[in-house]
């Protein structure tokens, strides 16, 4: 009698029953809509750090930020003025925000307690010239060689008279990586796509992982060559970010990398990985204590760092989403409930009579209760429906997000413009990796977590509603079956 | 057997005061009928109401059987009407969205029979008021005389011991009114049944062994049979 009943019940009130289910629907559907962009949003972010990081990095040591260095860091280039007007090339390669650590900093971080692993690694920065530098127009001082590039600071040394050189400037990121410890680091956000990655082997050899974006502006493939500041590094893998940015333009083994920088045992960076990833807070502040002189950054640090469309978007889901599906949820609770028990009202002299044909007060209740919650779980099943397919909707969509990350590394200038001379620029030289800004595609994965809230929710929805209902209900009297309503 | 003492039912909203009954005595035997009459406003729903358990008086007891059900705790209250007592009303009261046949069960429930057995009880109470080829309609479906039906066989289903009607034809025309009332009386003598039944009409009235009048919360009963010896 009870499923006759209340199905009969909510066939009859057809119309409160779909306003009902659709208010709760909707409020569902947003919650899940919220909450699953939201874990879009942070996955995006999780992305970012990625790409910066690798997987499995919880945290990163670096060198504290010393005071303003001395510009001695600062690349220069020396160009033999020619009357032939040959070409010319030269290379500089330089230590990422000129700060470095002692490779024996990467076993004192390994031996912190809450460290599970620490891999060091060194971020260069390559810039290579090439072009015509013609002495005929050149007018320098006294000094057979001419100093077109000077540094920040340095005034030209010469002055270009009637424009003879005709240069480009070219960068490219290099990251010397741990050959030893592969499963840490920058490179694991890529995968090798192409040829083959490092192995423990190649400790000191001339052989390069090339990003594969960077690969294919430079037409290189695997078997190529590259030269970087006279060396040759043959081309034995090429690797695809994960998340479509990566961390370097090209990899090399840390020696080679060190002996290109003349940074024998320095490492720019070191990837942390805590044993326990709810107690990194703890490690990081170990590592400030033991170790002095260095900055540790954690994922979280690194976060909110995070600018762009991709924060913008983050906080409104997590504000304004948050708050608008809970308005959404109280209204439409307060409508289930107010619509259930204005049926109750309805059917005053029926529930009247049923106590009066001897039906138990709980019975009644029971069946308001009974409807109000099929109600609820109907707007549950309806929302969820909705929820799933907004949730679909954005991933197939993907807005493409932006994220720029605060510049963390040391300030540090580019190598200036010299005077005269055209420059033919390929690339942003210098410290342009240490602020990074990538582009997201945003998605909104719903998780299992989600799907129960929002059924629990629903559920809750419905409980509400008869609560209110079933009270009305359970207060009739058999005498109300003689009411005159209707 | 019903006896009632000094019942007393006051309705209070806010400073008024509704005196509905004012000390009501009576006694009504075992397969009796008690046709109740009298001016609209006077307290006739208001006496069968304390009959039937569906309200409590506000001073005074009503005996069924030796208990007093005004002092019963609601959960036995509530079984006694679920039991002993069948009542009908002058607009039939049947839930709209279940078959003749379901409403007739509804009467059952409290019981916790088998459903088989719900149903096939019901088929037959239906039978017994000739409504056996529309077990599955709904009230909708079905005319009022046939709707009145419906209610009689879900008051009788269970076989109570007393059988309450408000009106039970205050909504019908003449011809069916007949009907019902001769299924009613065929009803009552062939259940042996307590039979009290409130109306306006006095023809109705005037064909009854025994009538009660209440006036302004007053009762007068004149004893047909006895009056006439
Ligand atoms: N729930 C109630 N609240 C307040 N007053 C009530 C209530 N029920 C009945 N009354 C009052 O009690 C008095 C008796 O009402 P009752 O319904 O018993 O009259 P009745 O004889 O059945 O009248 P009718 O012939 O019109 O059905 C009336 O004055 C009525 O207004
Ligand atoms: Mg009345």
């Amino acid at each position: 009698m009870f499923f006759t009943y209340l199905r009969r019940e909510l066939r009859r009130r057809k119309k409160a029953a779909i306003v009902i289910s659709m208010g709760l629907a909707l409020g569902i559907a947003l919650v899940i809509t919220v909450n699953s962009v939201s874990a879009g949003m942070s996955q995006a972010q999780g992305k970012v750090l990625q790409s910066l990081y690798g997987l499995g990095t919880d945290m990163t040591v670096s060198k504290a930020a010393a005071a303003a260095s001395s510009t001695s860091g600062q690349p220069r280039f020396n160009f033999g003025a020619r009357d032939d007007s040959k070409n010319q090339s030269s290379d500089r390669v330089m230590v990422q925000g000129f700060e470095t650590l002692k490779s024996s900093v990467v076993t004192q971080v390994a031996d912190q307690t809450g460290v599970k692993k620490a891999v060091g690694g060194l971020s260069l920065s390559v810039i290579k010239v090439s072009g015509t530098f013609d002495r005929g127009t050149f007018k320098q001082n006294q000094s057979a060689g001419g100093k077109p590039g000077g540094g920040g600071s340095g005034a030209p040394q010469g002055q270009v008279q009637g424009g003879g050189a005709d240069f480009s400037i070219n960068s490219f990121s290099v990251y010397g990586t741990d050959v030893a410890n592969l499963d840490l680091g920058p490179l694991t956000s890529s995968k090798i796509t192409s040829g083959k990655g490092f192995t423990s082997a190649d400790t000191n050899a001339k052989v390069v992982v090339l990003d594969k974006s960077y690969a294919k502006t430079k037409k290189l493939t695997v078997g190529d060559s590259v030269t970087i500041s006279g060396t040759k590094f043959k081309v034995i893998g090429i690797a695809t970010a994960d998340s479509g940015d990566s961390a370097a333009n090209a990899y090399i083994p840390l020696q080679r990398a060190q002996t290109l920088a003349d940074s024998k045992d320095k490492v720019t960076t070191v990837y942390v990985q805590a044993a326990d990833s709810k107690k990194i807070s703890a490690v990081k502040t170990a590592i400030q204590k033991n170790i002095s002189g260095t900055t540790v950054t954690t994922s979280a640090d690194l976060a909110d760092t995070v600018s762009g469309s991709l924060s913008t978007a983050s906080n409104l889901a997590t504000s304004v989403g948050k708050w608008l599906s809970i308005a959404v949820l109280i209204a439409a609770f307060l409508v289930a409930a107010l619509l259930t028990s204005s049926a109750v009202n309805r059917r005053v002299r029926e529930f009247g009579t049923l106590k009066a044909l001897g039906w138990k007060s709980g019975r009644v209740t029971r069946q308001v209760m009974g409807e109000a919650f099929v109600n609820g779980l109907l707007g549950g099943a309806l929302g969820i429906a909705l929820g799933l397919a907004a949730a679909y909707t954005v991933t197939a969509i993907s807005p493409t997000l932006t994220a720029s990350l605060g510049s963390t590394a040391g300030a540090g200038a580019g190598p200036g413009a010299g005077g005269g001379g055209r420059f033919g620029g390929a690339g942003g030289p210098g410290q342009q990796a240490a602020s990074k800004a990538l582009k997201i595609a945003l998605e909104a994965p719903v998780s299992v977590n989600t799907i129960v809230l929002a059924v629990a929710l629903a559920v809750a929805g419905g409980l509400i509603a008869g609560t209110f209902g079933g009270w009305r209900a359970s207060r009739l009297r058999p005498a109300d079956a003689l009411r005159r309503v209707e | 057997m019903y006896k009632l003492s000094g019942v007393t039912k006051q309705y209070s909203r806010g400073k008024d005061t509704v005196h509905a009954l004012r000390g009501i005595d009576l006694v009504i035997e075992d397969g009796d009928q008690l046709v109740i009459q009298g001016p609209t406003g006077g307290g006739k729903s208001t006496l069968l109401q304390m009959l039937g358990g569906l309200d409590r008086p506000t001073a005074g007891s009503v005996e069924l059987d030796g208990v007093d059900i005004a002092r019963l705790s609601e959960t036995k209250l509530t079984k006694v009407r679920a039991e002993n007592i069948g009542i009908i009303f002058q607009s039939f009261n049947l839930i709209p969205t279940l078959t003749a046949q379901e409403n007739v069960e509804t009467a059952l429930v409290p019981l916790g029979l088998k459903v088989s057995e719900r149903r096939s009880r019901a088929a037959e109470a239906l039978e017994s008021v000739a409504l056996a080829e529309r077990l599955h309609h709904l009230p909708g479906e079905l005319s009022g005389g046939q709707q009145q039906r419906v209610a009689i066989a879900r008051a009788l289903v269970k076989k109570p011991k007393v059988l309450l009607a408000d009106e039970p034809t205050g909504a019908l025309d003449e011809g069916t009114r007949d009907d019902i009332l001769a299924l009613l009386d065929g009803l009552w003598q062939e259940y042996g049944l307590t039979f009290i039944m409130v109306t306006h009409d006095s023809h109705i009235a005037k064909r009854a062994p025994r009538v009660a009048t209440i006036k302004k919360g007053q009762i007068t009963v004149s004893d047909r049979t006895t009056a006439t010896k």
